[in-house]
């Protein structure tokens, strides 16, 4: 395997990270289960929780790694991934499926069979998946398992979210005087909410401490170890560790080195908590870190190399935590050990300048070294972002692993006032998990599944009757045989979705709740804006700002799929719906005349043609309008995403053959990209119609485009990449990755794993080794259209 | 149905190697030359052609079917297994019926008429990449510049009207006349030098290179923006006596041009010679050595600068 790192201390700690092997890690389920069992019906339940992390922070085997310069880990070291039991509580069955699967597998021990045993009567009927399973009716568990939606809080928490700059300005002891003094203020004879407001409180307060005590238990260890130490530069190291520990998370970090640390607590404290799906991300990191940049280097006391190189430690740190396993439906819509932190590099500032910095160029150069899949880099470009940092950006991205990924600061910004953030708020903002959009430190937006459009026409088509599954699932709108005209088509259409988009939201509202109310996450709260003020639970509606996104899934699929029976059905009478019906039921065998003049001949999303664009839009109109608005239960509403994580192959997995000649069970297409293969004017042609999307009414969208290496060769390929970016960008576009690694490549490393065990792939808003993806995953990103040379 | 004036072969959007920027390429149906190495020989000639896909044709006999003209007729025996059809000589009108016919794809109407406002449209499609880029249209071929000028220089007029830059990518050999015309619409020649010696200019492209030289030199003189574009195919036009006659010309002729493409011989055009119903002579050309290249490279770089490829 190839080493990277800038230094022999970053190749050993990477190495480290990349070669041990992920394994489940029982601490914390261990010490969660005796704090629950001492404290449950003793104390509120925010206290609850917060006394279970304490607990937690107070036992956990921690350790400093040699050399390491950032210290802390989730688990009791590199690789070690802690269980949620309070969220979903595993079956033996489940870990040993964990343990054998051939991707995204997790070493268990055998004492964690035993030990997962003795718990099981404890949790099985606290979890929150129980409660929430509990609680979902019975077409909502049909619609579920025949892939319809997905439902991302059934076995992990809310999430993901991002830190504002308040880590970087503000100690955990001015966080507990704040608390203090909102615990004083309560006015239990005007407020009736005033007794839950003082437990989630005191929940906070306690959260406080439990950093607080992990941080003074690593201070301790360093000194010890220093004490033991015989290398004079390890020792001086240890000592800095240990007096960083004792200043940041207690207060404000004074140097860029503690800055990075302080965060570094902040991560595990929300992960540890629950695991909001799953990630925390530093969010503008150059921002935040570059006024100690300026400070420390004023003082002599960093140059570049040692900035760079605790960057590259803290890059390590996040490649050291797999995403806490995944089981059922959720592996599938989320099959990897990615734990989407997403860090935001450039963007303009609060004040609306240029925010490209210093520390920008070193995250990026930081990247490149290291080559991670965690944390994963995106840039924000806006319109004055200097053409030097995006050619920059594009050099790295052209190397083909699909990092840095580019967001278009000026939608995002849009999108965030659209839904109705502050000026302020909306520049602090950025993206996090994939493509999503959110206020930095002042927002709850949670994402709360995907939604299988192209499925729907599917049910449509059968009168609300699933063939794969064989239920009615839907509403009796009539058999496609009997639809007169396409208005009639896409009216039947329409009402099936907002059916189950009723089911789906009915569902998501119910969870919201139970969150509320059961699983409250105190220490996330005192780090989000208004929490405190309100004396309300992140999970609760504490936050500034409250959305609830639904992604929807396969706009290219879907968009084929009508724009083919519209043209061939009602515009050219090539053939009948009868006759299609029967194809798609067939796979298409035997009815060779119309899967080639659905799939060859006829207009397709992706290539500019307004034919099929046009169908794209009412598609998208519509599935916008049908979420947009609606009320959720903490206060804010729901709002639309258009992106798949690795979802597009499940969902299309439980179809059969689509309408576009798209065969049974193959995957739908991926975030707003056209169907595989059905572009072929060139990525101009792509990029113009997925601009005919509104992407500013969105919460963000995902464009993949795959290029062959020859496109982005030499100065001219790098200098019309970038042009492509802005170009997109000036037309309204979220969010554009590339993929540079030609098909033959893929193939190679399809056939000899071993051989590409570092090869590395832009999946859908993040990336991942190509050997731990599924095969049909792996089908997938080798079909799509590869842009040529000309 | 063809004769309404120039034929478009194709429409490529994002062609990054046709001048500044992102650009949209259009190639014209029909060349005055016809060299041996053409990599897209289904632009040479002046009307329609019906392409023929034969690794897709299925044998169904659609198009044997729905020809108007009786012009297509299956090879072999009725029943046989490989059968294809065949194009009887001189009765295709090429409608494209048959390419619109066929479900496989196999058969593709190459050359279609387009008027000036439906092409503008479609060329202003990409103007948002055009303007971030630098980019705009580039008319190509076949050749552009022997088409029907009327045509070409309302083409060129309505594409700056909209702001959008124009390169045209040429053999030269055409009257100067066509030039003249469309000078103050275009923003740069894209201009292809085969060789200097025209007898040996005569045998591997048709035609001797003199009126392309003139011409040349005129548009240096006119203070025409120039990109020199040199295919170099090995065995033909690579020798050391080529170059030095190169240079001689560019030095005694004081040929001023913005830069120097040298584009190295590839055979990706040669399959296509097969759907055309044609063989493909140039199975003996190479591909110019690192070395060669090199040498180029740097005895051009005293005239300007050099780039391979593109």
């Amino acid at each position: 395997m190839e080493e990277r790192g800038m230094n022999e201390r970053i190749r050993r700690l990477r190495k480290q990270s990349t070669e041990t092997q992920a394994h489940i890690d029982m601490e914390r389920a261990r010490y969660f289960t005796e704090a629950y069992r001492r404290y449950e019906g003793e104390v509120s339940i925010p206290e609850l929780r917060a006394l279970s992390l304490k607990h937690y922070f107070a036992n956990k085997t921690i350790c400093i790694e040699d050399g390491e310069l950032i210290v802390g880990e989730k688990g009791s070291g590199p690789q070690a991934a802690p269980t949620f039991p309070d969220l979903c509580c595993h079956t033996v069955d489940d870990l040993k499926i964990m343990n054998e699967r051939d991707l995204i597998n997790f070493k268990v021990q055998e004492e964690d069979y035993i030990f997962q045993e003795e718990i099981i009567p404890y949790w099985e009927k606290r979890s929150i998946r129980h409660k929430i399973l509990m609680h979902m009716t019975p077409e909502w568990k049909r619609a579920y398992g025949a892939g319809i939606f997905t439902e991302f809080m059934e076995q992990r928490g809310p999430g993901h979210t991002v830190g504002s700059e308040n880590i970087y300005t503000r100690g955990f002891l001015d966080h507990k005087r704040d608390i203090k003094k909102r615990l004083d203020r309560l006015d239990y004879f005007n407020d009736p909410e005033a007794m839950n407001k003082e437990a989630e409180l005191k929940g906070m307060d306690i959260a406080c401490d439990a950093i607080l005590l992990l941080a003074s238990r690593y201070a301790e260890l360093a000194e010890c170890m220093a004490a033991q130490c015989g290398d004079a530069v390890r020792k001086t190291e240890l000592l800095q560790i240990a007096e960083n520990c004792r200043v940041v998370p207690a207060q404000r970090p004074r140097t860029y080195w503690q800055a990075i640390q302080m965060y570094w607590f902040v991560h595990l404290g929300v992960t540890t908590e629950l695991n909001p799906w799953d990630a925390y991300s530093p969010g503008r990191l150059d921002q935040h870190l570059i006024s100690f940049y300026r400070k420390d280097r004023e003082e002599g006391i960093l140059d570049e190399e040692q900035a760079r190189e605790l960057l590259e430690c803290l890059w390590v740190k996040f490649n050291n935590q797999p995403a806490p396993p995944k089981v059922g439906i959720t592996l599938k819509e989320s099959s990897t050990y990615t734990d989407f932190a997403n860090i935001n590099t450039g963007g303009i500032t609060p004040e609306g300048e240029d925010g490209v910095n210093e520390v920008s160029y070193l995250i990026l150069e930081c990247m490149d070294e290291m080559k991670l899949l965690q944390p994963s880099s995106n840039v924000q470009i806006s319109r004055k972002t200097p053409q030097a940092f995006l050619k920059k950006a594009c050099e790295i991205s052209r190397k083909g692993w699909g990092q840095p990924a580019f967001y278009n600061t000026e939608a995002i910004i849009q999108e965030l006032l659209n839904a109705g953030k502050t000026i302020e708020d909306a520049r602090k903002g950025g993206t996090s998990g994939c493509v999503e959009t959110g206020a930095f430190g002042n927002e709850a937006y949670i994402l709360t599944g995907y939604f299988n459009i192209p499925k729907i026409l599917e049910l449509t088509l059968f009168n609300g009757y699933d063939h794969m599954t064989g239920q009615q699932l839907g509403p009796e709108t009539g058999y496609g045989y009997e639809m007169e005209s396409y208005e009639a088509l896409w009216e039947a259409f329409c009402k099936q979705i907002r059916y189950f988009l009723d089911i789906k939201i009915r569902g998501s509202l119910v969870i919201e709740k139970i969150y509320a109310q059961e699983m409250p996450v105190p220490f996330l709260s005192v780090l989000t804006n208004d929490c405190i003020d309100r004396g309300m639970d992140y999970n609760a509606g504490g936050a500034r700002y409250n959305t609830s996104y639904l992604q929807g899934v396969g706009i290219g699929t879907i968009t084929d799929c009508l724009a083919a029976i519209k043209y061939n059905v009602y515009d050219h009478g090539k053939f009948s719906m009868m006759e299609l019906m029967e194809a798609m039921k067939a796979d298409f065998v035997g009815y060779d005349r119309i899967w080639h003049l659905v799939a060859d001949k006829s207009p397709k999303y992706g290539n500019d043609d307004d034919y099929a664009d046009t169908i794209m839009r009412e598609v998208f109109g519509f599935y916008q309008r049908s979420v947009t608005g609606r009320r959720n239960n903490r206060g804010g509403t729901y709002r639309i995403n258009m992106l798949p994580t690795t979802c597009h192959v499940y969902f299309g997995d439980v179809m059969m053959a689509s309408a576009n000649g798209r065969h049974a069970h193959k995957p739908v297409s991926e975030g707003i990209s056209p169907e595989k293969g059905a572009d072929v004017n060139g990525p101009t042609g792509v990029i113009r119609s997925c601009a005919k999307m509104d992407h500013l009414s969105t919460g963000g969208t995902l464009l993949n485009q795959k290029f062959s290496p020859s496109l982005v060769a030499g100065e001219q390929g790098l200098n019309q990449m970038a042009n492509l970016v802005k170009s997109y960008f000036n037309m309204d576009g979220h969010h554009i990755q590339f993929n540079v690694i030609d098909r033959e490549t893929l193939i190679l490393a399809q056939q000899n794993p071993d051989e590409y065990r570092d090869l590395i792939v832009r999946v859908a808003g993040y990336s991942d080794h190509f050997r731990n993806l599924s095969k049909a995953l792996q089908d997938e990103i080798i079909g799509r259209t590869e842009h040529q040379a000309f | 149905m063809c004769d309404t004036g120039p034929l478009v072969t194709d429409i490529q959007r994002y062609s990054i190697h046709d001048g500044e920027g992102i650009r949209t390429t259009v190639f014209f149906k029909g060349c005055p030359l016809s060299c041996k190495w053409c990599h897209n020989p289904e632009t040479q000639k002046f009307g329609g052609e019906i392409l023929f896909y034969e690794e897709r044709c299925q044998g169904c006999g659609a198009c044997v079917r729905c020809c108007p003209e009786g012009a297509i007729q299956m090879d072999g025996d009725f029943l046989s297994a490989g059968r294809l059809p065949v194009s009887i000589p001189g009765k295709c009108r090429v409608c494209g019926q048959c390419a619109e016919e066929c479900i496989y794809n196999a058969r593709e109407l190459c050359g279609k008429f387009r008027t000036v406002e439906e092409l503008v449209q479609k060329l202003a499609r990409d103007n948002p990449f055009y303007e971030t880029s630098g980019g705009g249209v580039t008319l190509s071929g076949g050749e552009v510049m022997v088409q029907d000028m009327v045509y070409v220089e309302v083409l060129l007029k309505t594409l700056r009207r909209k702001g959008i830059s124009v390169c045209v990518d040429t053999c030269g050999e055409a009257p100067w006349e066509n030039f003249r015309r469309v000078l103050p619409y275009v923003d740069t020649f894209l201009y292809d030098l085969k060789m200097m010696d025209s007898r040996k200019h005569e045998q591997y492209t048709g035609r001797g290179n003199g009126r392309i030289l003139q011409n040349l030199q005129m548009l240096s003189e006119q203070k025409a923006k120039i990109w020199l574009r040199l295919p170099l195919i090995g065995g033909v036009n690579d020798s050391e006596g080529d170059l030095a006659q190169l240079e001689q010309f560019l030095a005694e002729n004081e040929i001023h041009f913005q830069r120097i493409n040298i584009l190295p011989y590839h055979n990706t055009g040669s399959g296509k010679y097969g759907r055309l119903g044609q063989k493909y002579e140039g199975q003996n050309f190479q591909v110019p050595n690192q070395q060669c290249l090199k040498e180029w490279c740097l005895r051009l770089g005293k005239f300007g600068t050099v780039f391979i490829g593109g």
